[in-house]
């Protein structure tokens, strides 16, 4: 492994970890960068990302918990939903090809990028255009 | 749903988006804490708190795909080793920084890069 490899793996880690705790999505970092920069399988990218979240978002989590950020009711609810459904999705993911994966998986990063991009973004003059009519 | 009362219509739309969001994880193994952050704005969290509490949605389904994914041989322990250290510092940071720092540019340059990195996926 190179210097700059190791030194380019730090600071995607590093980036991936300080996002992820945020709630930014530092998955789709890690994921993006094991897959285009690095050159994982898909797949492979996905389940590095996975074991990786852990420690980060058991750091995140004590640390908020502690600030009362958490709001464990809602939080409950949504894993209770999620939980079998991740089984749902595993068994997904073996069934369908890893090429589609990645096809969906790009998918979602277009629609959240999008989403991130233009929310807060109003058209102002639309409304005075409406307030005309 | 107007029939339902106002707490179990939250209920089951939380209910609902957390189906979405562990699709999304076991499918993808990422992804999942950027849609529990609007799902929880929905639900009546403010920005911080939606941030944080998306965190403690994904951890335990991530546990379940984590664990699944290994057992299904898809990634072995050392595929990993050289991210946790600085991805836990990482994390450290950014959850010290998460009520500190204003996200508005920093989520902009992030939908950026996620649209590029989306379309360089879909194009290789």
């Amino acid at each position: 492994m190179s210097i700059q490899h190791l030194a380019f793996s730090i600071a995607a880690a590093f980036g991936a970890g300080a996002l992820g705790a945020m709630g930014l999505g530092g998955g789709g970092i890690l994921v993006i960068y094991l897959t285009l920069v690095v050159g994982m399988p898909q797949l492979q990218a996905q389940g590095v990302n996975l074991l990786f979240f852990l420690p980060c978002a058991a750091i995140s989590l004590i640390i908020n918990a502690k600030r009362k950020l958490i709001d464990w009711r809602n939080a409950l609810w949504i894993a209770l939903g999620g939980l079998p459904a991740t089984l749902l999705g595993i068994w997904l993911s073996d069934i369908i090809d890893a090429r589609w994966i990645g096809y969906i998986f790009a998918g979602l990063l277009i629609f959240i990028g999008v989403r991130e991009l233009f929310s807060g973004v109003t058209c102002s003059f639309l409304k005075k255009r409406t307030k005309k009519l | 749903m107007k029939f339902l009362q106002k707490k179990k219509r939250v209920k089951l739309l939380a209910i609902l988006g957390g189906v979405f969001i562990g699709v999304m994880n076991g499918l993808l193994g990422a992804g999942g804490g950027m849609l529990a952050v609007p799902m929880l704005k929905k639900l009546g969290a403010d920005q911080t708190k939606a941030h944080a509490t998306a965190v403690a949605v994904i951890f335990p389904l991530s546990i379940v795909s984590a664990a699944a994914y290994w057992w299904l041989g898809r990634y072995r322990l050392p595929n990993a080793v050289e991210y946790l250290l600085p991805g836990a510092v990482g994390a450290l940071a950014g959850a010290l920084l998460l009520a500190k720092i204003p996200q508005t540019w920093l989520r902009k340059i992030f939908a950026v890069l996620l649209i590029w990195a989306g379309i360089r996926m879909l194009s290789s």
